[in-house]
């Protein structure tokens, strides 16, 4: 065991899913013309004012609820002063001393190993717009689509030890405001923006060391990599008897290194004041009551239902309920026949998840929906299907047939369990092979499934597997 | 129908001239877009547009004679430079915004717009409602038509000077710290400054956001009643204005004072209180008390700390306030930068005059850390202690009566290097805005030199029908709201 311990604290921005910005009407869309989305309040013309989105609050308080934090039922939204093209009003509006979310936690698992991070605060806050440097011949453009957007920064306690344990976090939250319904969790776009703030300390030692801050990691390989390469820095540095400066560094994934930002970050005094433009956010018991009474069943809980009512394992379940939707879809597909849950599950697992993850799909894209999904594993519990026919028959399904007994008649796929046609096969089978016939005779059982083999071969597959057996053994004696 | 010069004009004569079809709003506008002309040397508009305001007052005589008007419809009036309005320059009496047309009006200039008011252009002001005498305007100081060598107080002097010279009917203000009551003093006229969040601040380009508030600038009580009812009202883009319905100013105008208790703050009356406004103060408050109310003595102890509480509440929020105008997307921007600190540092020195750099200054300053508990912190802590005065006040009387100012207009330069000095003029009006309470400034009489002076009335949270109740009384029985200044 290393000597060192690393303390590691992270700071999530998640983008609220709200049609209209924080403090304006205007729209939150990804991807539109530049300063299409900004109205007079977004750019910050003489004599506009804020009016704050009660839908960013609903969904602040969906997450403080789900995190089983307390709400400050008077929050203060406070402005954040620092001059930057970007930030049209010079300053953010965001939360300082009292944040809408206060003290949680997030249990997270790694290597089996249950641990509950401490989440700070959570706070409400507007986004900035984009700086953009390509294509204005050395000068910048401004694009304030984006000023506006309402973020939640969700700030953890040093609780994490270790980049794996960072990722553990950061994917359970990632997972979780999708499952509320409160972000889309695009990292590419940026709705899920990850700080870090990393430190190292002597085991031995109770106090925390110098700690630096990288910015802006968008995706959870980066974010294992940042942390693991600035904690060896950091590692390298003590042990050489220099020391960790405080600052803030940017992560370079072409070069998998940290650099120091040192220049462009000069030390802010942000001035932090109540925006006397926006009164306390106040939350009445009865709102909260409202928010609570709509929260849906939380993914743990959900899990541990699916385990007890549909017999499921502990990790298929805990696959399931990663995306609200899948769990969605399967309680949906099993509705009808709940004895076939296991089947179920192992579908949505295995064939649907690899289609949809091979075409870049979402489980509200399948083309089986839990219906057909539901249809077709009757038929194999009912024995009209196989195992191989089964797969054949969602091949159609996928490629958008829309009636699953049309396609077993279509394809001619129905199992047949009519003894009498089974019988008339394996005797065909038993003629042709006499050879083997005698090597099983003589205590050679391995041939015994070459022989399955041939009956199922010659019936296209379609022989019900186990009457087969059945019969061979009789025949064979 | 001609508009007399003996006596002076009010918005409910114009406007029962304009029913009864003695004059037509094309005339009346015609008439003070050329007395502003004939009066340019006053500088109280920065922008006169008369091709808009003719056609406004066109379609006001149109609306008059399908008879359908509204309760100003032909009638005109001014906007202090302060309010946005569309198509129309909106400077805010800064370099800054010299070429600044808004594409949104203000809610304020919108109702009057739906009233059917006719906008003549836009008053002179101190840059950003900074100041207490309108000579911190880009576009030059303003004189006070009772003495073309004196101010007309300020923020809103152009409008107040405007409506003295009688080149504008009636014209909107906005008060910070006193920006309407002190001008209104100085110039003889009636000015209210409303409770905080009784009219919308949107479209008001932001001084000091938790103490600006608009109303109106006029000749009488009865016209500020008329306009207030207009202004006032709960607007849901401005999150600070309150969701109160807004009474019959007018229907309470004539109510018996019999009975009222005024409370008379002794604070208000100590030394550097000038002796012939004291006086006229005495006066007043003689008559009222003939008129049946009673008056008792009260304390405000913290209120001569409002100065200090101000200046440093103010300029904070001011310094935020005002860093939008950054050279990046409108404004001013300067010629020569080489990189984007500059391009900040020189648009911001060259847009702002001086004492708006002053205020952000100061205002940064006291939000610094290390500072913004010593400074900021502990004047939020003095303000709730001026507020609880005013509460205490209020359990003895119905409302609060002394001077608007220390004393009367002063000598165009006279305190432009001292801004202490300056800054005292809002001595007894700034505690109004950082209680948020209504005030109110009439004239109670003129001076050895013929200059204006002004009696505050100060009343409880939106109890403006009160202060215009014995404002109007008062001006019934008195003739101190019809003295115009002979000069013009």
């Amino acid at each position: 065991m290393s000597d060192w311990e690393t303390v590691i604290g992270l700071e999530v921005h998640v983008q609220l899913k709200t049609a209209s910005k924080i403090f304006s009407g205007a729209a939150t869309d990804y991807g539109s013309e530049p300063n299409t989305q900004a109205c007079a309040v977004d750019i910050a013309l003489p004599g506009v004012l804020p009016v704050m989105n009660q839908e960013a609050a609903r969904m602040a308080v969906v997450f403080g609820l789900a995190i089983g934090a307390k709400i400050n039922q008077r929050s203060i939204f406070a402005r954040k002063n620092y001059f930057y093209p970007d930030l049209p009003k010079g300053y953010q509006i965001s939360q300082y001393e009292l944040p809408i979310v206060a003290q949680g936690q997030l249990e997270i698992n790694v290597d089996g190993q249950l641990r509950s991070i401490g989440i700070t605060r959570a706070h409400l806050e507007e986004d900035a717009g984009k700086s953009v440097h390509e294509g204005f011949h050395g000068a910048t453009g401004i694009d304030l689509n984006r000023a506006g957007t309402p973020l939640l920064e969700i700030v953890s306690e040093p609780d994490l030890r270790t980049s794996a344990e960072a990722v553990a976090y950061l994917k359970k939250l990632h997972s979780l405001v999708r499952y509320l319904g409160i972000c889309d969790g695009n990292m590419q776009e940026g709705s899920f923006r990850c700080d870090a703030n990393i430190s190292v300390k002597p085991r031995s030692s109770s106090t925390l060391g110098t700690r630096a801050e990288i910015k802006n990691i968008n995706s959870f390989r980066f974010v294992e990599r940042a942390i693991t390469f600035e904690i060896e820095r950091q590692i390298d540095l003590l042990e050489e008897g220099g020391s960790v400066i405080q600052e803030t560094r940017l992560y370079d994934a072409d070069r998998d290194e940290t650099r120091s930002m040192r220049g462009k970050e000069e030390a802010h005094d942000y001035r932090y004041f109540p925006d006397p433009d926006l009164p306390p956010l106040l939350l009445s018991d009865q709102f909260l009551d409202q928010v609570a009474a709509s929260l849906p069943e939380l993914p743990e809980a959900r899990s541990a239902r699916f385990v007890s009512e549909y017999k499921l394992d502990p990790g298929e379940a805990t696959k399931l309920v990663d995306d609200r939707a899948v769990a969605d879809f399967f309680e949906a597909t099993v509705k009808d026949s709940p004895k076939e849950a296991k089947r179920v599950a192992n579908w949505i697992n295995g064939e649907i998840a690899a289609r949809l993850n091979r075409q870049n799909l979402t489980i509200s894209d399948s083309p089986v929906t839990p219906d057909l999904l539901s249809k077709l594993i009757q038929r194999i519990a009912d024995g009209t299907l196989s195992g191989n026919t089964a797969k054949e028959v969602f091949s159609a399904l996928w490629e958008g047939e829309r009636d699953v007994d049309q396609v077993i008649d279509d394809k001619g796929l129905k199992q047949i369990t009519d003894s009498g046609t089974i019988e008339s096969i394996v005797d065909e089978v038993l003629n042709g092979f006499v050879d083997q016939v005698e090597q099983y005779k003589g205590g050679n059982t391995k041939v015994f499934g070459f022989l399955v083999g041939q009956v199922m071969k010659r019936s296209q597959g379609k022989a019900n597997p186990k009457q087969v057996n059945e019969l061979l053994r009789n025949k064979l004696g | 129908m001609t508009i007399s010069n003996a006596s002076p004009v009010t918005l409910s004569t114009l406007s029962a001239a304009l029913h009864n079809r003695e004059l037509s709003s094309v005339e009346l506008t015609t008439d003070y877009l050329n007395r502003i002309e004939r009066h340019s040397d006053l500088n109280a508009f920065i922008t006169v547009d008369p091709d808009s305001a003719l056609k406004q007052a066109e379609e006001a005589d149109r609306s008059i004679a399908t008879g359908n008007p509204g309760p100003m419809t032909g009638i005109p009036i001014a906007h202090k430079d302060i309010f946005c309005t569309q198509g129309m320059a909106t400077t805010c009496g800064s370099k800054m915004l010299e070429k600044y047309i808004s594409p949104y009006d203000a809610t304020v200039v919108e109702r009057l717009k739906q009233a059917g008011a006719v906008t003549l252009g836009k008053t002179n002001m101190d840059e950003f409602a900074m100041g207490s005498s309108n000579e911190n305007s880009f576009f030059g100081a303003v004189s006070n038509p009772w003495d073309k060598n004196r101010v007309p107080g300020g923020s809103s002097g152009g409008s107040a000077a405007a409506v003295a010279a009688g080149i504008s009917p009636a014209a909107t203000g906005t008060d910070t710290g006193g920006s309407i009551r002190q001008p209104a003093s100085f110039c003889g006229l009636t000015g209210l400054k409303p409770t905080y969040g009784r009219v919308s601040r949107w479209g008001m380009i932001a001084f000091a956001s938790s103490l600006d508030q608009a109303g109106p600038i006029t000749r009488t009580a009865e016209d500020a009643a008329i306009m207030l009812g207009i202004m006032a009202g709960f607007d849901q883009r401005d999150s600070t204005s309150v969701e109160r319905a807004v009474p019959d100013y007018r229907a309470t105008l004539d109510d018996s004072l019999d009975g009222l208790t005024i409370g008379l703050p002794r604070e208000y009356f100590d030394q550097g209180l000038d002796s012939e406004v004291g006086d006229a103060v005495e006066r007043a408050l003689h008559q009222l008390q003939s008129q049946g109310v009673r008056t008792v003595e009260i304390e405000l102890p913290n209120s001569m700390l409002g100065i200090p509480c101000y200046y440093v509440i103010a300029p904070a929020e001011a310094s935020s306030n005002l860093a939008r105008f950054d050279g990046v997307r409108y404004g001013y921007r300067a010629d020569n930068y080489q990189d984007l600190n500059e391009l900040y540092c020189r648009s911001r020195t060259e847009g702002f005059g001086p004492e708006v750099r002053r205020r952000i200054m100061i205002g940064t300053y006291a939000l610094s850390a290390g500072y913004y508990d010593a400074y900021y912190l502990k004047a939020q802590k003095l303000r709730r202690l001026i507020a609880n005065d005013f509460e205490q006040a209020f359990a003895h009387c119905d409302l609060i009566v002394g001077p608007t100012a220390p004393t009367t207009a002063f000598r165009i330069g006279a305190k432009t290097h001292d801004p202490v000095s300056m800054y005292l003029n809002d001595i007894y009006t700034n505690a109004a805005n950082l209680a948020g309470l209504p005030a109110l400034s009439i004239p109670c009489g003129l001076d050895s030199q013929n200059l204006p002076i002004g009696l505050q009335l100060v009343g409880n949270y939106f109890d403006e029908s009160r202060l215009l109740n014995v404002a109007h009384r008062f001006q019934i029985e008195s003739d101190h709201h019809l003295q115009q200044p002979t000069k013009v």
